[in-house]
């Protein structure tokens, strides 16, 4: 399957990517190859297999309703580029 | 000839469920913390965090789903909708596309006596998002994600409403069913309860919708209804003069009573879900589910039935004690603590309302206890107090909640019930106004009046009027 230029500028806008010409021609063919790959399961009949979105038989990993987390903002913030009056500070945004 | 338009309107309603911690991490929900105190590597999307379900959250949303006639989806998963966005730290919210944990439910509405379904399309349950300040010094954006992971459900209704009355009656229900389950206080303008209008117009007799817009920002009821006239008028605008209507997103702003488009086409969302590999599915078995149905109180509807059956008050009392579960949890404390329930109904519907309205509060808000109310009704029935003083002592439960046997005590309010000390002050006020005693004697039933206010204002209104006017007439007849 080939990926053509308006997927991969679509991709672009939506991951938010500035690529470069060669860039692009590179994740073309790295996409590509990756649905290539994973195209390889469309040769088996899954009518009646029930899709799974887990790799595990796990189901019901619930926690209690108790309040665990303490005030750790100080620590938290460290991971902000920039912080102002307890906030993580960013480019201004507005809906 | 103009042509006749009808409005379609569908709902999508958030409300944010009252559990103590967020939906997938132990930080607090309490409202008001300086900002980011109540985060955590989960809520402020660290890498390698990892997710864990509140078990509160699934059985409030089944708890919702269940009240409104929804089928609920015993096998739910949650999934990754995808956006940038400050107030989003991992850059997609947890929410539920595939299998929404309820469906297909209905809920009946009332407008000027016509009763009608509104369809519930689904609910899912999702995480809040933190919140943006805008800061003027740095022209930057502040966040603050104490918010971020609050959990909320969105109950997304089929296109059934055809008014603004009708929409405000939807949300009214759904609001009075949640709050009576406990869920959430469903506060519009804190919060806790938004809704989305979607809205479009088409001829009346026709099949097929018109393209409709999603209306956001609408804090009230009131700026509800205003909203959904003025898109209904701006659509109905565009179509008459020629032009279509726009498939897109608007914010209302209620000061101005106007409305604008949020995004652009050029900016179309795609939201790229998939199921989120952090979260393993929900498996809710028939005995989970009916033990929250179990669990679930008696709801409104049933709550006006059984007080028309069990106490003897009119409908229009009872529609407004149900209309808030406050009112009507006050209402039956002072009840099983021995109040008869007229008289509370009467406190709650005169009183009580008189001073809701002086204070500019909500039933939702009241703070007093009903034990209080009980024992004013119960001060009154055994002549301690009289009525004008019950009056003021309630007042001071409603401002303050204090204890009216203390108050009454303390400040000397009591009736006096010393029968001779009564005629005593009540022979004074004869021989004061020998006027009155004579325009009575002639005929003038009326002038006692005037004699009891004396007496009531001689004992500085601590005397029983009823006993008043009895010895009144006894010394009057002498």
């Amino acid at each position: 399957m080939t990926i053509t230029d308006e997927t991969i500028d679509y991709v672009g806008i939506l991951a938010k990517l500035e690529l470069s010409g060669e860039e692009k021609e590179q994740a073309k063919k790295d996409m590509s190859n990756m649905l290539e790959y994973v195209g390889k399961l469309d040769e088996l009949d899954t009518d009646n297999v029930e899709a799974m979105s887990h790799a595990f038989p796990v189901r019901n990993v619930f926690r209690e309703d108790n309040v665990t987390n303490g005030d750790d903002r100080e620590n938290l913030l460290k991971n902000a580029p920039e912080q102002k009056d307890g906030c993580y500070k960013v480019p201004k945004t507005f809906d | 000839m103009s042509k006749t338009f009808e409005t379609v309107i569908g709902l999508e309603v958030h409300v944010e469920l009252a559990t103590k911690t967020k939906i997938f991490c132990g930080c607090s929900t309490a409202f008001g913390g300086a900002p980011n105190t109540h985060t955590c590597p989960v809520c402020t999307g660290m890498p390698g965090s990892l997710p864990v379900l509140n078990k509160a959250v699934v059985e409030k949303a089944v708890a919702v789903g269940l009240a409104t006639n929804c089928t609920i989806t015993q096998n739910c998963k949650f999934d990754r909708k995808n956006y940038f966005y400050p107030d989003n730290p991992q850059n997609y919210q947890i929410s539920q596309l595939y299998y929404p944990i309820c469906r297909d439910g209905k809920v009946e509405i009332e407008v000027d006596g016509k009763k009608k379904f509104v369809r519930i399309h689904e609910i899912h349950m999702e995480e809040d998002a933190g919140k943006l300040v805008h800061d003027p010094y740095t022209d930057s954006s502040l966040v603050d994600y104490n918010r971020s992971g609050v959990p909320l459900i969105e109950i997304v209704s089929e296109p059934d409403m055809r008014s603004a009355e009708e929409v405000i009656a939807y949300l009214e229900k759904l609001r009075l069913i949640i709050q009576y389950l406990g869920a959430s206080d469903c506060k519009l303008n804190e919060g806790s309860m938004r809704a989305d209008v979607n809205l479009s117009v088409r001829e009346v007799g026709t099949e097929k919708f018109g393209t409709r817009t999603e209306m956001k920002n609408l804090n009230s009821f009131k700026a509800i209804a205003r909203a959904i006239e003025n898109e209904k008028e701006r659509q109905i605008d565009l179509i008459e003069s020629g032009e279509e209507v726009v498939q897109e997103t608007r914010r209302w702003d209620d000061t101005k009573e106007y409305s604008y488009a949020m995004r652009s086409k050029e900016d179309a969302q795609d939201y790229r879900y998939f199921p989120d590999p952090d979260l393993v599915p929900v498996v809710i078995s028939d005995a989970w589910m009916e033990e929250i149905r179990a669990r679930q109180p008696e709801l409104r509807d049933e709550k006006r039935i059984r007080y028309k059956e069990e106490y003897d008050i009119p409908e229009y009392d009872i529609d407004i004690l149900t209309n808030s579960k406050r009112l009507a949890d006050i209402f039956e404390e002072a009840i099983a603590l021995g109040a008869a329930p007229k008289k509370v109904s009467n406190w709650l519907m005169v009183e009580t309302m008189r001073l809701m309205k002086e204070a500019g509060i909500d039933a939702d808000d009241l703070s007093f206890s009903a034990a209080h109310l009980a024992t004013i009704i119960k001060l009154v029935d055994t002549k301690v107090i009289n009525g004008t003083v019950a009056k003021e002592v309630f007042e001071k439960v409603f401002a303050e909640n204090i204890d009216p046997e203390k108050y009454v005590e303390e400040h000397g309010l009591k009736t006096v019930n010393d029968e001779g000390a009564l005629t005593g002050v009540i022979e004074e006020i004869v021989a004061a106004n020998p006027k009155s005693v004579e325009d009575y004697k002639s005929g003038k039933e009326k002038a006692i009046g005037f004699l009891v206010g004396q007496t009531m204002k001689a004992m500085k209104g601590k005397a029983d009027p009823g006993e008043v006017n009895r010895i009144l007439k006894e010394v009057l007849s002498r």
